[in-house]
């Protein structure tokens, strides 16, 4: 019996790629939804906690903000590579006769999708609670588009470091927060900057330096030790 | 060191047959063999060229099944094959995938879950790659394992027919093998074998 299988073009199997990370977070939502609601619930304890000093409130948002959505996207890196890894899928891409960082950026960026693009929708609207101006909150959201993308990138690189581990959730967090520092300097200087009336677009030129350093960086980084953890 | 002196050359047709005793490197030499690990010494060709040098066109040519079959535990049978064989680079035939699937006796669980299926029924459902997906060398790691006799029957036929289609295959399994053919090697791991 010989094979009726149609050759795949590259373009449409990186999607497949993309698409099977996303369909198996999808039967699988609380994994998600659980980060999601994290950040809601971590970001609106400020306002409560804070009382009525709304100066305060509206200086602190930046930096609350963009914090929470850094833990966010820390508590979803385990699960990156982790599932792949455990069933041996992660070897079958490994072995995969298309370029194994290409389809490794598809699945961070999967993650990306489902972990970080969900903060940048909800993000303005906590932001209110913050009492940020509309200028800010567009801000906001923009500095976590370029922002989450960039932590995924970081991230991968220590989900696929502690692969194996035990223990590996919270060495990601040793491992990854120092990485973080710069996102969270820029993106939080970015709507700290267009708060008080300031231009934005210095930290939003730096935020996408970070972000094209990760770009080139992370799936070079995260492939390599991804190989490694399967040795 | 698990084991030095390990020299062999496959031709079309052949059956590698590994044999050892537990945790004499069966499950290894079949990762150094796919690329997965890297040998101390000595060299792996493909077609005369190293396969580390070659690296997605060797890919291209194998098929490797190991323990774990990269099956996701919440999607369907079909779901998880038609990603296995993107990977490989093929778009999976529907109709064909869901006719093998049946004739390995799956027709029943093609829309659940991989979660509710058996050991023995996963097992199949990663096996059915060896009739779906274009390969020229298939590295099985224990393929009986946790299957029926039906099942090993079905699976030997495809080797066979495999091999007398030209294609090269490398396995490992604990029990005797019933297939009789002349293009049968054997080695053992036990003399090789570093204490």
């Amino acid at each position: 019996m010989s094979t009726l299988n149609q050759n795949l073009p590259m373009h449409k199997l990186l999607y497949r790629v993309f698409m099977h990370d996303i369909r198996v977070a999808l039967r699988r939502q609380s994994d998600v939804v659980a980060v999601f609601f994290f950040f809601i619930i971590a970001t609106s304890l400020f306002p409560l906690g804070t009382g009525v000093d709304q100066k305060l409130l509206m200086a602190m948002a930046p930096s609350v903000l963009w914090v929470m959505a850094l833990l966010s996207c820390m508590l979803s890196l385990p699960r990156m590579f982790s599932n792949d890894y455990a069933n041996g899928a992660l070897e079958q891409i490994v072995l995969s006769n298309q370029p194994t960082i290409l389809l490794i950026l598809m699945k961070i960026f999967a993650h990306w999708v489902l972990s970080g693009l969900p903060l940048v929708l909800i993000a303005p609207v906590i932001g209110l609670q913050f009492n940020l101006n509309t200028d800010a909150l567009i801000v906001l959201a923009e500095s976590l588009m370029i922002g989450t993308l960039a932590l995924s990138l970081i991230g991968s690189i220590g989900a696929a470091l502690t692969l194996g581990l035990r223990g590996a959730g919270i060495l990601i967090a040793i491992l990854v927060l120092p990485l973080y520092i710069p996102v969270l300097v820029f993106g939080a200087g970015a709507v700290g900057a267009i708060a008080i009336g300031m231009s934005s677009n210095g930290a939003f030129s730096l935020l996408g330096a970070v972000l094209a350093i990760a770009l080139v960086v992370a799936p070079v980084a995260t492939t390599f030790a991804i190989k490694i953890a399967l040795e | 060191m698990l084991y030095k002196d390990i020299d062999f050359t496959l031709t079309a047709g052949n059956i590698l047959y590994v044999q050892g005793a537990n945790g004499t490197g069966k499950t290894t030499l079949l990762r150094t063999l796919c690329g997965l690990s890297k040998p101390l010494r000595g060299t792996i060709d493909w077609c005369g060229t190293s396969i580390y040098a070659l690296n997605e066109d060797y890919a291209r040519d194998l098929l490797y099944l190991g323990h774990q079959a990269g099956l996701q535990d919440d999607l369907t049978p079909l779901e998880n094959l038609a990603f296995l064989l993107a990977l490989a680079g093929e778009d999976m035939d529907d109709k064909q995938a869901r006719q093998v699937l049946e004739t390995l006796g799956l027709k029943q669980v093609l829309h659940l879950p991989v979660r509710f299926l058996s050991q023995g029924q996963k097992r199949r459902v990663s096996l059915a790659r060896l009739w779906m997906q274009n390969a020229l060398l298939w590295i099985l790691d224990e393929p009986y394992a946790a299957l029926d006799t039906e099942a090993i029957r079905l699976l030997e036929l495809r080797i066979k027919q495999f091999s007398e289609e030209g294609g090269i295959v490398v396995m490992t399994s604990h029990q005797a093998l019933a297939m009789q053919t002349g293009q049968l090697k054997h080695l053992s791991l036990d003399n090789s074998f570093e204490h």
